[in-house]
């Protein structure tokens, strides 16, 4: 209990920095002006939601060849934590498309690729909730959710592979960021990761209360 | 080797039940004509607009069609508890859906090509001259909506509402589909056809793709 109020704390602050680094310290951009801030939180949030999918994927692979349960719940609990991550990402690209393209939505392909990813990580929710037996909904969601990660490059390889409006990646390539707006970039990337990361642990332990208290009401009915 | 004769005897019994009551075959190409007729009150059927929207409402209506069309596809299986023995006749599980997706392949291209005709009548469009090219492109993106398809048709047949889910899992699947195949069709239907490989490219990775991931985990989602 104690061990999880401190990383809650530290990652409050951790956030708290982040956002004093991205309003106060970041420099203003030129062209896009105030509304660029923004790309502290949409991209990094991307990114993140693009973790908590792997680590989906990597909880139903797991749980495919060893049926233990512990990996179901990692994988349901990324995947809550993944659509959120990707929530945040398609709340604030309008908000950042307005004033720069004059329209609250644009059929961009990575937008259209990240809503897609959404809704396939919807799918993949309701899929859990239609199967009652607890066996047989982890291993279908399992697949399904090995499925549905093999969507993800799509996401990535959509900026390459059709036109598209959205800017071009500038922090991985030899152009680049600012060094200071990519110092707070990395810094906001590594408190979303931290965010996620306590988020799917608490996601966990939740479902493991679950499961446990199910087991109980099971014994219980049998005597 | 085995693989392949099983897939063999198992696809003729899925060919065999389909061309003897001709009910996916019917339903499919009726419900694709509705679909088609239904779109030209939408907007003005000429030949230019046709070139532009035709493929992709085409497409939506082979996607939507096949939502269906797959519906059944394990369903009949669970109904009337066959699938166990299918499992037992088997060496290799995955011949049991290797035969339903091939099966399930022929009756997509099958219905695509037969209305493909009927849209080429209803919205002036021609294609004879670059038919072999269409089949190709109609045969790619059957085979990766019937891979897809077959897996989460045998999802859905365990779960409840079972014929709301399917569409649900497998049409935001089908994205990586539906724009390679879309373009693809538009680059043929233009005054100057081109058959476009970057397109079909993607459509190949996507085959290849999931028919991987369906070897390496379908096994898992006969288990009884």
């Amino acid at each position: 209990m104690i061990k999880t109020g401190v990383y809650t704390f530290l990652v409050c602050a951790l956030m708290g920095v982040t956002a004093y680094a991205a309003f106060f310290i970041a420099p203003t951009e030129a062209t896009m002006g105030l509304v660029q801030r923004i790309f502290y939180l949409h991209a990094p949030s991307g990114m993140t939601a693009l973790s908590a999918f792997l680590v989906s994927c990597i909880g139903s692979v797991a749980y495919i060849f060893t049926r233990k349960p512990k990996w179901d719940w990692l994988a349901v609990s990324a995947a809550e934590v993944g659509i959120a991550f990707c929530t945040v990402v398609l709340l604030t690209g309008p908000i950042w498309a307005k004033p720069a393209w004059g329209v609250w939505w644009a059929w961009d392909a990575r937008l259209t690729s990240t809503l897609v990813l959404w809704l396939l990580y919807v799918a993949f929710l309701i899929l859990r909730t239609m199967i009652e037996d607890s066996d047989r909904r982890a291993l279908v969601s399992a697949f399904f959710g090995v499925f549905t990660f093999l969507d993800v490059p799509l996401v990535y390889g959509s900026i390459w592979w059709w036109r598209t409006q959205h800017p071009q990646p500038v922090v991985f390539t030899s152009a680049g960021l600012e060094p200071t707006m990519r110092k707070v970039f990395y810094l906001s990337w590594l408190s979303l990761t931290c965010l996620m990361a306590l988020l799917i642990r608490q996601r966990y332990e939740l479902e493991e209360s679950r499961n446990e208290l199910q087991m109980l009401e099971q014994e219980l009915e049998a005597n | 080797m085995r693989l392949f004769s099983n897939t063999a005897v198992l696809l003729q019994k899925e060919l065999q039940a389909e061309f003897r009551s001709h009910e996916l075959l019917t339903t499919a190409s009726v419900f694709i004509l509705i679909v088609i007729v239904l779109f030209s009150f939408t907007f003005d059927p000429t030949s230019a607009e046709s070139r532009k929207f035709g493929p992709g409402l085409l497409w939506l209506a082979f996607l939507f069609s096949a939502s269906l069309m797959l519906q059944p596809c394990f369903l009949k299986e669970r109904t009337n508890d066959t699938l166990s023995a299918l499992r037992l006749v088997v060496n290799d599980p995955f011949a049991i859906f290797l035969a339903k997706l091939c099966a399930n392949t022929i009756f997509l291209l099958v219905t695509e090509l037969l209305l493909l005709f009927v849209f080429a009548v209803f919205y002036n469009v021609g294609v004879i001259a670059v038919f072999p090219q269409l089949a190709l492109v109609f045969f790619l993106g059957s085979m990766g909506v019937a891979t897809t398809g077959t897996a989460l048709s045998a999802i859905s047949s365990q779960a409840r509402m079972r014929e709301v889910l399917l569409p649900l899992l497998l049409l935001p699947l089908l994205v990586p589909v539906l724009i390679p195949s879309t373009e693809a069709t538009k680059a043929l239907l233009e005054k100057e056809p081109v058959l476009r490989w970057d397109w079909l490219g993607i459509l190949i990775a996507f085959d290849v793709v999931f028919l991987t991931a369906l070897w390496l985990f379908g096994e898992y989602l006969l288990e009884e």
